[in-house]
């Protein structure tokens, strides 16, 4: 082997130990940074990885809000028509938060069945469904009752 | 008839475009100069179509033809005038025409500035360039013909997204636009020496003025539109880890990588075949940007409505790009001029660290951002990844980046003693340690990331001005524009690096509820909401909170955030009430009314530094610019077409 080979190969084997260790790490930090997208009806059956971060998609059920006079805890139900979570936030809910809109929030669910939201997401424009939203109403088979009762 | 005509005029581009990639292309094979020199001509003339249907899209938005269906979709009869001229890609399907405007325009300034480079190869560029507009003047005229009409028109339109009613946003996205498609240049230059036969260092030198102008655009818009997203969306965050930002930044990533390794690969003839890597990668980057974005694969706060089909034909568009790029490049690396030596210690180790680092952070990102794709796709179920693994792994990877950066200019080509390099940079990083110990104490902001925000961001300053002052010559400048660029853009991230570290550290929030003759105090401030008022703008009412903040007794600015009804959609809007500062900014937000007493949730903060990050990132792109007008990368041009036979860059003034 020639000195410039042996440099090469050291260099490439560097960079090599470098890329890989830098993946493992993003596979942990991804581990630990990782929300899964749940529907109202699979958090009733308990269809979830337990102590994460969990991401609730569905719409927000007509005449579910409700808010505190002095504060700014909020509650409301996240249903997809067939079933529904009660959700609690204290924050300012965005502008295109309303009933019987989409709505993504994330959070855990606490010993009581309450689902402890810190960030409650709405869409930006009209015509935007968020892809969760409208897999949790698929999947609970909400999206014909949805419409039947808008 | 203005709306068939741009129709017309599109599909008289394709033609063109058509042409351009085929006859010339034939020519530069056969060495045929009759048939090279049409490519100029078409390349104007194809511009000529493409700007002409662009303003034809342009004027139907002026003149309220609500006829055209896109212009019914985003303008109404209230709308004010830049707002329309602005709306026209305010959608996805003006947006693409802005797209292939732009790719035209990039054409064009390749017919203009490269008439002293050889016929054969400008011919190659201008025909790849064709292929690409070929594409996507297909996906325009296909699936998304903005010049649809809608028969018979209604009386008024509906509304451009309020968000979207913005001065930034007047500017974003022609900035990020012309930041991506700037680099098909690139793109067409590396396809071009790979047809060419010959992959010299010459089309290195030819395409780096061209990189770095893309790369300026590209960081300015993403910029703008951070600085957008802080006063608009009323979060008042400034980055958020998005699929849609993360597309943007991707390519950003690997020009940044790309600027630097074909600095290498023209000075020194190092890692050529890695630079042609980068500069397809850069491109197919940006193609996959507009694939996540236009798609709507993935779930992104900024998602606005989309159409999977149109997704498709650009997975499709890119699959050909990339691979067809990738397969040229197969069948010609072996011809790939072999690279010179260097040692461990020498400007290329450094700048191929730089590559490595920079390559990695864009895999991390692109990582991040599929893998939800990914999980999906196995059927592990749906899951998103949050902001915490983008900001864990660039802490990581930029870390060692802001240590290594000052040393990279020190360092002499081919071979360099390690401990020269930090003996001069010695007293830097002293003053950089005790300075940024210094200030961050008398700034209160005695945490870990603010301090280390504070003493890398010196270090960049302080290495970066302390290379100006040991290799400054008479004069005020004294340096060459590109080294003054690099040292500004060195600069500029340490000020982007002080500027995050406070805000990421010392922001003050509060959220809270606050009635009419209240007052709250945040850092020393005190916030009093006067009133709640009614207001009326052109095409919305609101709500406006008038605050007046006080130090003491004395009053320091009067606020008004307003929540905003906008008439035709009745989409509501929070417009955020600023005070900017160079060291602080005052920001309220109004949330929603609570109660009986008039009392409203309002977002009240206090951002310290946080014009620094838009600044650093500024003076990135100002600096990019100073770099690309240096008189080496047009003089030795004019050397090389002189001289017959291509000979070693005369240029070389400066001592490296």
């Amino acid at each position: 082997m020639t000195p410039t080979r042996r440099k090469r190969l050291a260099l490439v084997s560097l960079i090599v130990l470098g890329v890989g260790s830098a993946t493992a790490i993003a596979i942990t930090a991804m581990n630990d940074a990782m929300r899964f997208s749940i529907g109202p009806s699979e958090v009733l059956a308990g269809e979830f990885p337990e102590g994460r971060q969990l991401r609730l998609g569905g719409l927000v059920a007509a005449g579910s809000v409700i808010r505190d006079e002095n504060s700014l805890a909020v509650n409301f139900n996240v249903t997809d028509c067939i079933n529904d979570i009660p959700v609690t936030y204290n924050g300012i809910l965005p502008d295109l938060f309303r009933e019987g809109q989409g709505v993504i929030t994330h959070g855990q669910l606490a010993e009581n069945g309450v689902f402890q939201a810190h960030e409650v997401l709405a869409r930006h424009d009209e015509e935007y469904m968020p892809p969760e939203v409208d897999r949790a109403l698929a999947l609970a088979g909400g999206a014909d009752m949805c419409k039947e009762h808008p | 008839m203005t709306a068939e005509f741009g129709q017309i005029s599109l599909i008289l581009a394709l033609v063109l475009a058509l042409i351009l990639a085929t006859v010339p292309l034939i020519g530069a094979h056969r060495g045929n100069v009759r048939l090279m020199r049409l490519a100029p001509s078409l390349a104007v003339g194809h511009f000529v179509f493409a700007a002409f249907a662009y303003a034809a899209l342009s004027w139907a938005f002026l003149q309220h033809d609500f006829s055209v269906t896109y212009v019914a979709l985003h303008s109404n009869l209230l709308l004010p005038w830049p707002y329309r001229l602005s709306a026209v890609w305010g959608g996805h399907e003006g947006s693409l025409l802005l797209w292939i405007l732009m790719l035209a325009g990039w054409m064009l300034a390749v017919v203009i500035f490269s008439r002293t480079l050889p016929r054969a190869f400008v011919t190659r560029v201008l025909a790849v360039m064709g292929m690409v507009s070929i594409g996507f003047l297909l996906f325009t005229l296909l699936t998304s013909n903005p010049f649809d009409r809608l028969l018979p028109g209604p009386p008024d339109g509906q509304d451009l997204n309020p968000l979207l009613q913005d001065p930034g946003m007047i500017f974003h996205p022609p900035l990020l636009y012309m930041g991506y498609v700037g680099f098909a240049v690139a793109f067409g230059f590396a396809i071009a020496g790979l047809l060419g036969g010959k992959v010299e260092r010459e089309w290195v030198r030819w395409s780096r003025p061209w990189t770095l102008v893309a790369w300026s655009f590209l960081t300015a818009g993403i910029t703008l539109g951070s600085w957008w997203a802080y006063y608009e969306l009323g979060w008042g965050g400034w980055w958020f880890w998005d699929p849609v930002e993360n597309a943007s930044f991707i390519p950003w990533l690997i020009g940044t990588a790309l600027i630097h390794s074909q600095a290498v690969t023209e000075k020194r003839g190092a890692f050529p075949a890695w630079t042609i890597l980068l500069a397809i990668a850069a491109f197919s980057m940006s193609l996959l940007g507009t694939f996540l974005v236009r798609s709507g694969v993935l779930t992104s706060v900024h998602a606005f409505a989309n159409d999977p089909e149109r997704g498709l034909f650009i997975l499709a568009f890119m699959g050909v790009v990339t691979g067809g790029a990738l397969l040229l490049y197969a069948l010609r690396a072996p011809r790939i001029m072999a690279g010179e030596g260097f040692g461990w210690m020498s400007r290329e180790s450094m700048l191929l660290l730089n590559n490595v680092f920079f390559t990695v952070s864009a895999a991390m990102v692109l990582l991040g951002t599929l893998y939800p794709l990914i999980v999906d796709f196995m059927g592990w179920g749906q899951v998103s990844v949050g902001p915490p693994y983008f900001g864990a792994m660039f802490v990581l990877l930029m870390t060692p980046v802001v240590l290594l950066v000052p040393l990279g200019p020190f360092t002499r080509w081919k071979t360099d003693d390690g401990r020269r390099v930090l003996r001069a940079l010695v007293s830097s990083a002293v003053v950089a340690i005790i300075a940024g110990m210094l200030v961050a104490w008398w700034l209160d902001a005695w945490s870990l990331r603010a301090v280390s925000g504070w003493i890398g961001g010196l270090w960049l300053i302080m290495g970066s001005f302390s290379y100006w002052r040991r290799h400054r010559r008479r004069g005020v400048i004294g340096l060459p524009r590109h080294q003054i660029g690099m040292i500004l853009a060195h600069g500029g991230i340490g000020i982007f690096v002080i500027g995050v570290a406070m805000v990421e550290s010392t922001t003050l929030e509060r959220d809270l509820r606050i009635a009419p003759g209240e007052t709250v105090e945040v850092s020393g401030l005190r916030f009093a909401l006067e009133e709640v008022v009614p207001v009326k703008g052109p095409n919305w009412i609101a709500e406006e909170a008038r605050f007046t903040v006080y130090r003491g007794d004395r009053i320091v600015d009067r606020l008004t955030p307003q929540k905003r009804r906008y008439h035709r959609s009745g989409q509501i809007m929070t417009q955020v009430a600023l005070r900017p500062g160079l060291t602080r900014d005052l920001y309220i937000a109004m949330g929603e009314p609570l109660g009986d007493d008039g009392a409203w949730s309002m977002r009240i903060h206090v951002k310290p530094f946080v014009r620094w990050i838009w600044g650093g990132a500024f003076l990135l792109a100002f600096a990019g610019l100073i770099s690309a007008s240096d008189r080496r990368y047009w003089q030795t041009r004019r050397a090389e077409r002189s001289a017959s036979i291509p000979t070693e860059s005369p240029a070389e003034s400066v001592p490296t």
